[in-house]
């Protein structure tokens, strides 16, 4: 048991019951805390006890040894780089600094060499690259056994991988048969001085609380970062980057999944994880034709369509598009909601955007309480008189 | 206890799909989560426990497949007692049987040792053809043990399954349909696989009242880790590589403003405002 009760400096008190998140804890007949079974050592109880009367035992064990560097997986689909595996380079660059250790890039695919090129224009220390025809789309199987043949063998401490529908598929198969801790969805890294340990911050409960994780003794310690979040590094001219090719140890017979079709969505303009500007609707729009104002105002910001559950679940846009707690998680530079009330779900999926923009009838609606900017009144007037106003601007911008 | 559900390979006289879903208890969203800003610690007043909503779609994509083509659904739990009510759900909307791993061995586990516990109790039921979990828990959000039991139980691996297209049985074929970011991904390939849903996959079915009672009378055993084939060194808080070090309350947002005015004076400075802090390029 991890969690301990010292009876002796206990005196009852009943804090501990009463910030239990899982009413994991009562006062026993003596008047004494005790721990039950349905505690997960979440150590809130902990911090709350005035006479440090419970004690979250310290994980113990021996730092694997021999681990040094940081290394970033570049992602990559139809040939290009996925952005946040730059945004990664630059973080990675930083926390290398702190541990005065070199900054490494593994890139894995067909055409990986003339990839690597291009991840060579960024501060990087040494590419590893793994370049076959059949790594020419990526699959859980063979990407995992490239990257676990590339990790064993030059033994980063840390490996950074990007929090994309690809990244989350491969960064959960990949610390599986490292048999290390991953931490998914970071927002903040650093670097903890005294022990040169990563600590990796991440919101959870839908970005309610965050929580700050270390991997203290098993290596590499992985983490999954939220796209841009991490601020893209400049490119530098910097001789020495060096590629080391290494040779594959999957094979065409290691692809166990045949991808048979792809069917492009061509109902918003771009996806919504890689969206600076979202434009969502909800249950205010009233039906599915009212939808093509907010795609014109979206391709007028350069941005796409993102939807309440409720608007999805009426039939009014396609799943794909919906923000929350059962859609999308997004971090858009500007979202605007137009016609959505902002129930928790809804809000769990987009409070983490930079600036909020709320459109709703309803002065009470819950989404006011997250938005920097905020209009009462009826999005069939503002929305019109925003695309008028936006066009308007682009000519005289033009002019 | 034991569940007589292992089935050895050469009496399965008939393809009949033996499937596993996976579901997490978590706290209901509707109880917000929030910290006291005083004590620093979490609280959830009246927090209500509920299947983890991607789950819901896990189990009734299950049970769905089990009409289409015959077979069983077992549902895995690993959590405290009271997780039971969450299996009981599940065998309300339909699911065979139930089981709940639960002991303070597995107390502080991680995505990790999650992944390593539930894969022991899944090869304990045998010959399993599909396990099916919902794409991520809303408590934690890292979508990580699925993949990670994938790995652990030598399956393929499929995330983000939006539609089962066909399985065949003679060929032990699956054609599903995933949701990526920029469109739907169409793939085969060979059973036993793992496959996480999203919410598009179906609309899971109420229970009826005669299901729910039948879900109160069926036992639901709980094993612990004697019961499992497993080096305890895996299991909990010991066998978790990660550690939570610190909670606490983002920033709040800051103080938002209400514009008011005309139609076009509001839209005039909201898009004056957006592009001062060049939100906007415009």
């Amino acid at each position: 048991m991890a969690l301990k009760v010292i009876k002796e400096q206990c005196t009852g008190c009943g804090l501990c019951v009463q910030v239990c998140p899982y009413n994991a804890i009562r006062l026993n007949d003596d008047g004494i805390a005790e721990v039950l079974e349905s505690c997960i050592l979440c150590g809130q109880c902990v911090d709350s006890c005035p006479m440090k009367a419970l004690l979250m035992e310290e994980k113990h064990g021996e730092e694997a040894t021999g681990y040094r560097g940081v290394m970033v997986f570049v992602e990559h689909e139809f040939g290009r780089i996925n952005h946040v595996s730059f945004e990664l380079l630059g973080k990675g660059r930083d926390l290398a600094d702190k541990l005065t250790a070199p900054l490494c890039a593994m890139v894995i695919g067909d055409g990986a060499k003339d990839m690597a090129k291009e991840v060579g224009t960024y501060d990087v220390d040494e590419i590893y690259v793994v370049d076959a025809p059949h790594l020419r789309e990526y699959q859980t199987n063979s990407y995992v056994r490239e990257a676990e043949n590339i990790i064993n063998g030059y033994k980063p401490e840390i490996v950074l991988i990007g929090a994309t529908t690809l990244g989350r598929d491969f960064a959960g198969a990949l610390a599986t048969r490292l048999e290390t801790g991953l931490t998914a969805d970071c927002t903040e890294l650093d670097i903890d001085p005294e022990r040169g340990l990563l600590m990796q911050t991440r919101p959870a409960f839908g970005g309610n609380i965050m929580a700050t994780i270390l991997c203290p003794y098993k290596r590499p310690q992985m983490s999954t970062v939220r796209p841009k979040v991490m601020p893209m590094p400049e490119k530098v001219t910097k001789d020495g980057v060096r590629i080391i090719g290494i040779e594959p140890v999957s094979t065409p017979k290691d692809l166990l999944i045949s991808i048979l079709d792809f069917i492009k969505d061509t109902a918003g303009t771009v996806n919504l994880a890689d969206a600076d500007v979202i434009v969502s609707g909800g249950r205010g729009m009233k039906g599915p034709e009212n939808f093509k104002m907010l795609l014109e105002l979206a391709q007028l910001l350069g941005g796409a369509v993102g939807a309440s559950r409720a608007a999805v679940d009426s039939g009014w846009i396609p799943y794909a598009h919906q923000v929350g707690q059962t859609g999308r998680t997004v971090r858009p530079k500007l979202y605007i909601a137009c016609g959505i009330s902002g129930a928790i779900q809804h809000l769990a999926g987009m409070q983490t955007s930079d600036i909020i923009v709320a459109i709703n009838k309803d002065p009470e609606a819950p989404i006011f309480k997250v938005a920097n900017y905020g209009i009462v009144g009826d999005l069939f007037k503002i929305v019109p008189e925003m695309i008028r106003q936006l066009k308007e601007r682009k000519e005289k911008a033009r002019s | 206890m034991s569940l007589e559900v292992a089935v050895p390979a050469k009496e399965r006289v008939s393809f009949r799909l033996r499937i596993v879903v996976c579901i997490k208890q978590v706290p209901s969203t509707e109880a917000k989560v929030q910290m006291d800003p005083v004590k620093g610690t979490l609280i959830r007043e009246g927090v209500e426990s509920v299947v983890n909503p991607f789950d819901e779609y896990a189990i009734e994509e299950g049970v769905r497949l089990k009409e289409r083509y015959g077979g069983e659904v077992i549902v895995v739990s690993m959590g405290p007692p009271q997780a039971k009510e969450a299996l009981r759900q599940a065998l309300a909307m339909g699911a065979d049987k139930a089981v709940l791993l639960s002991d303070r061995a597995f107390a502080g586990s991680d995505t990790l040792a999650t992944a390593y516990t539930l894969s022991l109790a899944i090869k304990k039921l045998g010959e399993i053809d599909l396990v099916i979990c919902g794409k991520q828990a809303t408590d934690g959000d890292t979508a990580q043990v699925g993949p990670g039991l994938a790995q652990r139980l030598g399956f393929r691996q499929l995330t983000y399954v939006c539609k089962v297209k066909e399985i065949n049985s003679e060929s032990k074929k699956i054609i599903v349909e995933r949701l990526l970011d920029e469109g739907i991904q169409v793939v085969e390939t060979t059973l036993p696989a793992l496959m996480t849903v999203v919410k598009d996959i179906n609309q899971p079915r109420l229970p009826n009242v005669i299901s729910i009672r039948r879900a109160a009378r069926t036992e639901i055993p709980i094993w612990g880790p004697q019961d499992l084939n497993g080096d305890q060194a895996k299991f909990g808080f010991d066998g978790s590589p990660t550690q939570v070090i610190r909670i606490f309350t983002p920033p709040p947002r800051a103080g938002g403003q209400i514009l008011e005015g005309e139609v076009p004076e509001v839209v005039s400075k909201l898009l004056d405002a957006l592009s001062s802090q060049q939100v906007i390029s415009i």
